[in-house]
C-alpha cells in the first residue's frame, strides 16, 4: 500500500543511551528493509525496550543517530509520529475507562471523526475479540484482556511502522495466533513491524529478520535460518542461548 | 484482518481537537468515578451543615442569619479542594505510563494538560451547583439574586482555573497521586480554615489576624460574599484577578517545562 520511498525503514547507529549510572545501550546498530517483520530478541534488561522507545520518539538517545522511513527521531520526531504506532509494554489505556470509550478517545486523537473512531473501535474490538467486554471498565479486564485493547488502540489508524514492544506477552495461544495474523497483514499491505519478544519460536515462524541484543549491543543479526546455520543450532533458542549465556542466566 | 491495516491515515488533530478529545475523557472520567468527586465535596458540604445548624446561633444570632456568612467561604472551600485533582489526575497518567502512548502520537504536546484543565472546569461547576443547591435548599437566597450568583461562580470558576497551574506544575514535580494529595491537602486545609470561611477574624489572636489578612482565600472568601450579596467591591475582584493572573503566569511555564522534562 505505502510506496517504498525508504527502502530501510529503520536506520539506527552506534545508538547509546544511559540511565543513572547503567548503560542501557552501548552502541546498537539496526537497519531493517521496508515491508518486512523485524524481530529484536534479548534478555531481559538487554536493551530491546530502551531501543524501540527511542526510535518511536519517546526518548532522547545520549549517542548515536536513527531514522525512521528517513525522518531523524530526533530532529523530525513529529514527521515520525505521524507515521508510527506503538504498542508498549506497559498497558497504556485509561482503567477508568470502558474498552470502547479508551478507543473512541485515542481514535480521536489519532485523527479520526466522531463516525470513523466509533466505526473504527467497533471493527477492532471484534478483531480482537473484546466486542464482548467493549462497554466494561478497562479495571474489570484480565491482563490478557488489557493487552488486546493496548494492541487494538495501536492500529486505530494504518501506520508504516509498527512498533510492538512485546505484542504477545500474557495472551493466550489463540490471542498470540491472532496478533500475528495481524502483523503479517501489516507487513503484506508494505508496513514494515519492529516487534520484540520473548518467544522466540513465534520470532522464528513470523520475522524475516532478527536481531539478538545483549548488554545494550546487537550480538547477532541475519534471518533465522540464517542465525542458526551460522551457529550451527537447530532453533532460535539454542542460538539464543549460545549468544547470550553470560547474561540469560543472572537475567532470568 | 487486511482491513485493519489498510487505508488512508487521516491528518493528525488539531491542538484543539485534541485538546477536546483530552477535554472529553475527564468527562468520561467524572462520570465512572463520581465518588473521586463526591468525597471531596463532602467535606465542604459537612462544614455547611455543621457550622449553620451547630454554631450559626452562636456565631450570629440565629442559623439563618449565619448562612448568608458562611456560604460563599464553604463554596469557595469545595472549589479550591476540587482543584486538586488537577495535578492529581496528571501525576496518575505519569505514574501508569499511559503519557507514552499519548506521546508516540502526532498531537500537540500539552494537550494532555490543556483537555485536563477543560476537565476540571466541569468538576468545578458541579462542585460549585452542588454547594449552591445545598444552600438554597437551606434557605440562602443570595441576595445578589441570578446575577450576583453567576458572576460570583463565574470569579470564582476563574480563579480556580489558574489555580489548576499550580497543582498541575506540583502533580509533575511529586512522585506519587498520594503524594500530590497530601501535599496538597497539608497546603489546603490551613489556608481554608484560617481565613474568613467560618468567622470574622476579628475574635482571633493578633498573629492569627495577620495571616488571616494575608491569606489569598480570605481576599477570594470577600470578594465572593460581595458579588453573592449584591454589592461587589472592585478592589477584591481586581486583587482575585491579579492573583490569578499570577497563578498562571508563574505555573503554566513552569507545568509546561516540568512536562516536558518528565514526560
Amino acid at each position: 500500500m505505502y510506496e517504498k520511498r525508504y527502502p530501510v525503514a529503520v536506520e539506527a547507529e552506534g545508538l547509546r543511551k544511559r540511565f543513572g549510572t547503567t548503560e542501557a545501550l552501548r552502541g546498537v546498530d539496526l537497519t531493517a528493509a521496508t515491508g518486512t517483520i523485524y524481530g529484536l530478541l534479548g534478555p531481559n534488561g538487554a536493551g530491546k525496550s530502551t531501543t524501540v522507545r527511542i526510535l518511536a520518539t519517546l526518548l532522547r538517545p545520549d549517542g548515536g543517530r536513527a531514522t525512521v522511513l528517513g525522518h531523524d527521531v530526533v530532529r523530525q520526531a513529529g514527521a515520525v509520529r505521524r507515521r508510527i504506532a506503538l504498542a508498549g509494554q506497559a498497558a497504556t489505556v485509561d482503567e477508568d475507562l470502558t474498552g470502547k470509550e479508551n478507543l473512541l478517545f485515542l481514535g480521536r486523537l489519532c485523527g479520526l471523526g466522531r463516525s470513523g473512531a466509533r466505526a473504527r473501535a467497533a471493527g477492532l474490538l471484534e478483531a480482537f475479540d473484546l466486542a464482548g467486554a467493549a462497554g466494561k471498565q478497562v479495571k474489570t479486564y484480565s491482563g490478557g484482556m488489557r493487552r488486546r485493547l493496548d494492541l487494538a488502540a495501536s492500529f486505530l489508524v494504518p501506520a508504516e511502522l509498527y512498533f510492538l514492544d512485546e505484542p504477545t506477552t500474557g495472551l493466550d495461544p489463540a490471542a498470540r495466533a491472532q496478533v500475528w495474523q495481524i502483523v503479517r497483514a501489516a507487513a503484506e499491505s508494505g508496513s514494515t513491524v519492529l516487534l520484540t519478544t520473548q518467544y522466540l519460536e513465534e520470532a522464528d515462524r513470523v520475522a524475516d529478520r532478527v536481531a539478538v541484543i545483549d548488554h545494550g549491543v546487537v550480538v547477532a543479526e541475519g534471518t533465522p535460518a540464517g542465525l542458526k546455520a551460522d551457529t550451527g543450532k537447530g532453533t532460535l533458542d539454542e542460538v539464543f542461548l549460545a549468544l547470550t549465556r553470560d547474561s540469560a542466566g543472572s537475567a532470568a | 484482518m487486511t482491513a485493519i491495516v489498510t487505508g488512508t491515515r487521516p491528518e493528525p488533530p488539531g491542538a484543539w481537537t485534541a485538546t477536546l478529545a483530552f477535554g472529553y475523557r475527564a468527562l468520561l472520567k467524572i462520570r465512572h468515578v463520581p465518588e473521586q468527586l463526591f468525597d471531596v465535596i463532602a467535606i465542604p458540604v459537612v462544614f455547611t451543615l455543621m457550622f449553620t445548624y451547630l454554631f450559626g446561633g452562636a456565631l450570629a444570632g440565629s442559623p439563618g442569619r449565619y448562612l448568608p456568612f458562611l456560604l460563599p467561604g464553604t463554596l469557595v472551600m469545595a472549589v479550591l479542594l476540587v482543584s486538586m485533582y488537577a495535578g492529581i489526575g496528571l501525576n496518575t497518567d505519569m505514574t501508569k505510563g499511559i503519557t507514552a502512548r499519548f506521546r508516540s502520537l502526532p498531537v500537540w504536546r500539552l494537550a494532555p494538560v490543556a483537555g485536563a484543565v477543560l476537565g476540571d472546569l466541569a468538576r468545578y461547576l458541579i462542585a460549585a451547583g452542588l454547594v449552591t443547591a445545598l444552600g438554597v435548599i437551606m434557605g440562602y437566597r443570595p441576595p445578589g439574586g441570578a446575577p450576583g450568583t453567576v458572576a460570583g461562580i463565574g470569579l470564582l470558576l476563574a480563579f480556580a482555573l489558574c489555580l489548576s497551574w499550580a497543582w498541575t506544575a506540583l502533580g509533575l514535580a511529586l512522585r506519587t497521586p498520594q503524594a500530590m494529595m497530601s501535599t496538597g491537602t497539608v497546603v489546603l486545609f490551613p489556608l481554608t480554615l484560617a481565613s474568613n470561611v467560618f468567622v470574622r477574624p476579628r475574635t482571633m489572636p493578633g498573629w492569627l489576624q495577620a495571616f488571616v489578612s494575608v491569606n489569598p482565600v480570605s481576599h477570594l472568601v470577600t470578594a465572593e460574599r460581595g458579588l453573592l450579596a449584591g454589592h461587589p467591591s472592585a478592589g477584591q475582584v481586581t486583587w482575585v484577578l491579579l492573583a490569578a493572573g499570577a497563578l498562571v503566569a508563574v505555573f503554566a511555564p513552569l507545568t509546561a517545562w516540568l512536562y516536558g522534562r518528565r514526560a
